[in-house]
């Protein structure tokens, strides 16, 4: 035999992963170059208003003076909330479908079926059953926990789905491992089961998290006031640094789109944030079975 | 027949065998009366009747599918994990039905330790390692001591009593069985089950894991399950042979061929499929 015979004789498939390797670049390309826009501009535009009167003064109608303090400090508290809210149901859920749930039971199986839905609802109409059964039905009104109440309904299904995947992640051979050795199901799910998924359910939290600060649609129906003067407190009236970002930017004058391009940049970087340390976590704790 | 399989001194079996009790001081261990297991509704094993004593290793071999692995997992209820599983036939435990309404599963797995195939040590130290059973067992007094002992047992503690807060997951493979075994003897079982303990290891580990039962077997009752024919020759007192039946419909089921002393399984065994097994002509 040759060496002709090595030679490519079908240049078409050389074409063809020539071509799909271009629309991968593009592909990437595309997201890459949205995000640079975005952060390019917004910091060209809004750097200068980036300093202490945002982040420690109220807003006021002089874009001079104005500051996002009681939007920044109620986002913390919607996050903190949030945390304490969703990670306990979720988990709980989570353990409750993978550990303990018989798939064979219709009942279990219309839950799993529930939840990927609920993942896929906007989120507009978790704002709309916040604001008929929450802030009505409940006559709990429009309050900070509110808000916090139905940002944990629109990120439970991710975090549900997260803590599940890193409970299967955890290998049955550790299971088996320590109900050999006498552990009841309880010991075997909290001595072993939950450390090897924390990581796992710690990185889906964060993520979902970072998704429900940049939510504004809910936060708006159930009753984010645009106009806060006053540090927020759980059960008063609040708004959020999205709600405010939206606020400044309907307004007419040109100073208070600048402070919107600032008070974004000052959101982009909470939730870059969150997301670098989801990062960090999933690198360092990951685990090799 | 006098070396029917390679690598085995039939000598050495046969004098082994002289130091065993005679049968009728044997103090039985468990007794198993027409157990069978389904899965799903698909028998998986049926009709096994067998006694294993007290300090014996006993052995089940077999080709794969035969039901051997299904069967030890029956000692410790480890098949009620699975769904679908349901044990027929009973076993009694010095006595006691071990699948009896008012039998605690977890009760039975703190007295019948068991090593896996793979080494499957937790992703934690090895002090924890072998500390989880009597934590979660609240055996907490002296827990250090307990440890140590269980690594002494395991022919364990020389190598890692300086890196007692290691990773367990940085030992070899082979050290990661010792430890696993060292894990369910802290918890002081009285029988040890070994599904295919050695299975996953190089030879050297797998000597020293077979030198361990030896030395174990002084204290405790074990049961192995191998598809190691030399494994099971040189360190079983008593060896049990399993086979595939093909039902209607060609479901595979396994049933229990024989049953007897090591050397006359090796050497005289009185089924025509047992003799073919260790000759090597099946399996």
């Amino acid at each position: 035999m040759s060496v002709t015979t090595l030679r490519a004789e079908r240049p078409r498939g050389r074409t063809s992963s020539a071509l799909f390797k271009a629309f991968l670049y593009v592909s990437i390309g595309v997201g890459i170059a949205t995000l640079g826009t975005l952060l390019v501009t917004v910091v060209a535009k809004g750097w200068r208003y980036v300093d202490l009167v945002l982040f420690f003064e109220p807003p006021s109608a002089d874009p001079q003076i104005a500051g996002a303090r009681p939007a920044i400090l109620a986002t913390i508290y919607l996050g903190l909330l949030l945390i304490a809210f969703s990670v306990p149901i979720g988990v709980g859920t989570a353990i409750y479908l993978e550990e303990y749930a018989n798939r064979d039971r219709w009942y279990n199986r219309m839950l799993e079926v529930n939840i990927q839905n609920l993942a896929a609802v906007p989120s507009i109409v978790y704002g709309i059953l916040g604001l008929a059964f929450l802030v009505r039905g409940l006559g709990l009104g429009r309050v900070l926990l509110a808000g916090a109440m139905i940002l944990t309904l629109v990120v439970l299904p991710t975090v549900i789905i997260a803590a599940r995947e890193a409970i299967r992640a955890v290998p049955d051979s550790i299971r088996q491992g320590a109900y050999a050795l006498g552990a009841t199901k309880w010991q075997v799910i909290w001595r072993q089961v939950l450390p090897g998924a924390t990581p796992g359910i710690a990185t889906g939290s964060i993520l979902a998290l970072s998704r429900a600060l940049g939510e504004t649609a809910p936060l708006l129906l159930v009753g984010a006031l645009t106009y806060v003067s006053f540090d927020p407190t759980i059960l008063g009236d609040f708004t959020a640094l999205p709600v405010q970002i939206y606020q400044w930017v309907a307004r007419p004058q040109e100073d208070f789109r600048i402070l919107a391009a600032s008070g974004i940049i000052v959101l982009l970087a909470i939730l870059l944030t969150l997301n670098a340390f989801a990062i960090w976590i999933r690198n360092r704790y990951q685990r090799k079975w | 027949m006098s070396d029917t399989i390679p690598g085995v001194s039939m000598d050495r079996l046969v004098a082994r065998q002289q130091q065993l009790p005679e049968p009728s001081q044997r103090d039985v261990v468990f007794d198993v009366d027409d157990l069978g297991v389904t899965y799903s509704g698909k028998p998986a094993l049926k009709d096994v009747n067998l006694e294993i004593y007290r300090n014996f290793v006993t052995a089940f071999i077999g080709p794969s599918g035969c039901g051997k692995s299904t069967f030890i997992r029956c000692f410790n209820h480890m098949n009620a994990l699975i769904p679908g599983a349901r044990i027929h036939g009973t076993i009694h435990y010095h006595g006691t039905d071990l699948y009896g309404s008012e039998v605690d599963p977890v009760e039975v797995r703190k007295r019948i330790g068991m090593v896996f195939q793979k080494p499957n040590p937790f992703p934690k130290s090895i002090y924890d390692n072998v500390a989880f059973g009597p934590r979660v067992l609240g055996m907490t007094d002296d827990l250090d001591g307990r440890v140590e002992r269980a690594l002494e047992q395991a022919a364990l503690l020389d190598e890692v009593k300086d890196r007692l807060k290691a990773s367990a997951l940085s030992l070899s493979g082979g050290q990661q069985q010792r430890l696993c075994i060292a894990r369910c003897l802290a918890v002081e079982p009285e029988v040890i089950l070994m599904d295919e303990p050695a299975s996953a290891l190089d030879p050297i580990a797998t000597t020293r894991i077979e030198d361990l039962m030896h030395e174990l077997k002084q204290d405790y009752t074990i049961v192995v399950v191998t598809h190691n024919m030399q494994q099971a020759a040189r360190v079983a007192d008593m060896t049990a042979f399993f086979s595939v039946e093909r039902g209607e419909e060609g479901h595979r089921t396994g049933v229990l061929v024989e049953y007897d002393a090591t050397p006359k399984i090796f050497t005289q065994p009185s089924d025509s499929r047992t003799e073919d097994y260790v000759t090597g002509r099946f399996g």
